[in-house]
């Protein structure tokens, strides 16, 4: 078996994970029972509708519509955020109505907004969320702040397992703090001493920390539970989910949440070696976040969010060099096992379009915001699928026919031949219902390739 | 004036800029003329910003120089010295937004350009910046914003601008999601889409 795996080739690695997305799984792995032949029909109709459009070799029936909302179902359903994040049947039955009202070719299931719970038992301080620190009708806020320090390179790069499980979580989790005094795994190698190194795991804090770990492995298995049925239940009635997976542009992931933007950016100067070694030991770990997730869910699209790469963010020769070669690598490698990274690119992507043309092509899709799309048609539509770009601004203060004559537009200009797929530019909340349904009605009328 | 320090900054030369105050505090330089010095480097900056040389790490870390460099020279300055900025402006993230990238960038060249900034933060309630108006006798005011959220926020705030009767002030708007749309919806005076923008809105209202 491990064998044959080796030998598929990268092609053949995205048909098969296709191929599962294709023939959905119940929880008992037995073939998912649809509700009836039409919804199996369309749940295929929809999934080939979107290979065609990234794949390129095929010209898919229409443009394909999958819109992509933030918290917008909850808005939508006339439930708080709040209850979003603490009563999963309130939030899973949320994005069932969004689902089933707007019938998107695909959605992004309903794990959005989070287990309330689980951050509550592990403290999580990397964010505020409705009840902590934002009110209950406001979206979860991510904190920016310095949590990997300029001197924490070394540890990082030297031994990230480590770096993550005694620096990084400690600091993320108030309830494992106590993380910070875990053993050094690699001195458990001979009988002699061996016991010494399981001494913190007998200290009151480090067990305390270990029931708190105990208490959110089972709140998340509740959690996953909901957020899975929610899938399946979806699938069964014809609506694919479409993220397999989520990863990160290695520069994000140290910029983001690690180093934060004044950090990872003063290192550029400061110290722009150890940032780029720390660049690359993050990169294989990247890959396997997102290869791992696509084998498990058995789904090949993995997202991808990119932030501090965009227009403005970076000079051409700071993109060349610190953000893109350790991104191509994370694409690359995914594709390698058979995945599609869906890269999100916030804000605007105008100056990065030749150099992101480096890629495989058929093999990936990019989210546009703020990018000229047919200006993106045209260096990478022999390339690369595009998605996206209806401007929030329309969704939410527009009409119906500010929204209609913009996709007709979008069409025009980025759906020709295939290879685009139609959704807004930025994650959304509270847009105008009516505005919503324009988009995906008009797209399955006038996106239809004759 | 010399120009050493205002060639280091300008080209985000780190150590050499502080190495340089500090042999020039001891060969008994003039602090205002290097804080002269400092400003003219910041404003070059600046300009290779509008100019698309420098991009967001730049200046950054040009700030974060301009802070080693005035921490040298702090101990050596006697009073607070006078400057002649050009006109006050008031700018904020609005309500339930904490984007200050932008926003930072808009007061970096506001500042550049000799304007006098009050920064109000981020998530900055409307009476903030209705208090911040009749405090300064301000007549120009940017609310910056990157959610949707912000939407409401924007308009929220120019109409507690209006309700104050202060009819004078000129609002301008910015920020991620915003474009011409969401001014009209907010009812603002003028939608800025980058840093240079924002300083063409200012001059044109009150000059410099
Ligand atoms: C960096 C970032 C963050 C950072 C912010 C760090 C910080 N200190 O600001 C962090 C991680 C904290 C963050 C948090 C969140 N973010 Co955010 N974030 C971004 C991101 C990637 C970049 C924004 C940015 O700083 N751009 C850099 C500036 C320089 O760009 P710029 O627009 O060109 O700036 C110019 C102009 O706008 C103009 N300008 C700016 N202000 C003004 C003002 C005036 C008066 C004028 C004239 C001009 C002007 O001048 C600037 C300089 O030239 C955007 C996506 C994107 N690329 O736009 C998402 C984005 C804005 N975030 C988004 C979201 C959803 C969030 C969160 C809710 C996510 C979460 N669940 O945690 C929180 C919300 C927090 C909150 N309450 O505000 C969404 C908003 C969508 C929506 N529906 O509202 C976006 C669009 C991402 C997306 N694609 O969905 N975010």
């Amino acid at each position: 078996m491990e064998e044959k795996k080796a030998e598929l080739s990268a092609e053949q690695k995205q048909d098969e994970l296709f191929q599962r997305w294709l023939e959905p799984k119940d929880p008992e792995g037995n073939n998912l029972t649809f509700k009836n032949s039409g919804a199996e029909k369309l749940y295929r109709e929809r999934i080939t509708r979107i290979k065609d459009a990234i794949q390129l070799k095929k010209l898919p029936d229409r443009v394909p519509v999958c819109p992509l909302p933030s918290m917008f179902p909850a808005f939508y359903s006339g439930i708080s955020l709040q209850e979003a994040m603490y009563d999963y049947d309130k939030c899973c039955a949320a994005w069932k109505k969004y689902v089933l009202d707007f019938e998107p070719d695909a959605h992004m299931g309903c794990a959005a907004p989070g287990s309330g719970k689980f951050f509550e038992i592990l403290d999580y301080k990397l964010y505020a969320w409705p009840g902590h620190g934002v009110s209950p009708e406001h979206s979860y806020q991510c904190i920016e702040g310095e949590y990997m320090m300029a001197d924490e390179y070394d540890e990082l790069i030297h031994d990230p397992s480590h770096f993550f499980n005694n620096i990084y979580l400690p600091r993320v989790f108030g309830s494992l703090d106590p993380f910070k005094m875990l053993p050094f795994l690699p001195g458990i190698l001979e009988m002699y001493g061996v016991a010494f190194n399981f001494i913190p795991y007998g200290l009151p804090p480090v067990q305390t920390a270990l029931k708190a770990l105990m208490e959110a492995g089972s709140e998340a298995l509740k959690w996953a539970g909901a957020v899975g049925g929610f899938d399946g239940e979806m699938a069964a009635l014809g609506f694919p989910q479409i993220i397999g997976g989520f990863t990160k542009a290695p520069f994000d992931t140290l910029g983001d949440t690690l180093r934060g933007t004044k950090g990872i950016m003063l290192d550029m100067y400061r110290q722009p070696d150890k940032l780029l070694q720390a660049l690359e030991v993050i990169t294989p770990l990247m890959i396997k976040m997102g290869v791992g997730a696509a084998k498990m869910n058995g789904k090949p699209i993995i997202f991808m969010p990119l932030h501090k790469g965009a227009d403005g963010f970076l000079s051409d020769d700071q993109f060349k060099k610190f953000y893109w070669p350790t991104f191509r690598k994370v694409i690359v490698g995914l594709i390698e096992e058979g995945c599609v990274p869906f890269p999100a690119a916030e804000g605007g992507y105008n100056s990065r379009l030749s150099v992101i043309k480096d890629v495989p092509k058929g093999k990936t899709v990019w989210m546009f915001d703020k990018t000229d799309m047919a200006n993106a048609k045209e260096i990478l539509g022999n390339t690369a699928c595009i998605l996206g770009n209806m401007p929030l601004s329309i969704l939410n203060l527009g009409t119906p026919d500010d929204v209609r004559e913009y996709a007709r537009k979008l069409i025009d200009d980025a759906a020709e031949g295939g290879g685009y797929i139609m959704a807004n530019g930025a994650f959304f909340d509270n847009v105008k219902a009516e505005n919503l349904k324009a988009m995906v009605d008009f797209t399955k009328e006038y996106g239809v390739y004759k | 004036m010399p120009r050493e320090l205002v060639n280091l900054l300008s080209n985000l030369k780190e150590p050499e800029s502080i190495d340089y105050v500090e042999k020039s505090l001891g060969r008994g330089v003039d602090p205002l003329q290097l804080l002269e010095q400092a400003r003219e480097g910041m404003k070059i900056v600046g300009e290779k910003y509008a100019d698309e040389k420098y991009f967001i790490p730049d200046l950054i870390f040009s700030g974060e120089i301009l802070k080693g460099v005035v921490d040298k020279l702090k101990p050596h300055l006697k009073k607070k010295e006078e400057t002649s900025p050009l006109g006050k402006v008031v700018l904020g993230t609005v309500a339930g937004d904490i984007h200050d990238i932008g926003k930072n960038l808009v007061v970096f060249m506001l500042d550049a350009s000799g304007f006098e900034v009050l920064d109000l933060g981020v998530d900055v309630p409307v009476e903030k910046f209705v208090n911040a108006i009749k405090e300064t006798g301000s007549r120009v005011i940017g609310l910056s914003g990157f959610l949707t959220l912000a939407f409401q926020s924007m308009k929220q705030t120019v109409d507690a601008i209006k309700e104050a009767g202060l009819h004078d002030v000129k609002i301008m708007i910015g920020g991620g999601q915003i474009d011409e749309r969401v001014r009209s919806f907010s009812g603002a005076d003028a939608y800025g889409k980058d840093a240079m923008e924002a300083v063409k809105l200012v001059k044109g209202w009150i000059g410099g």
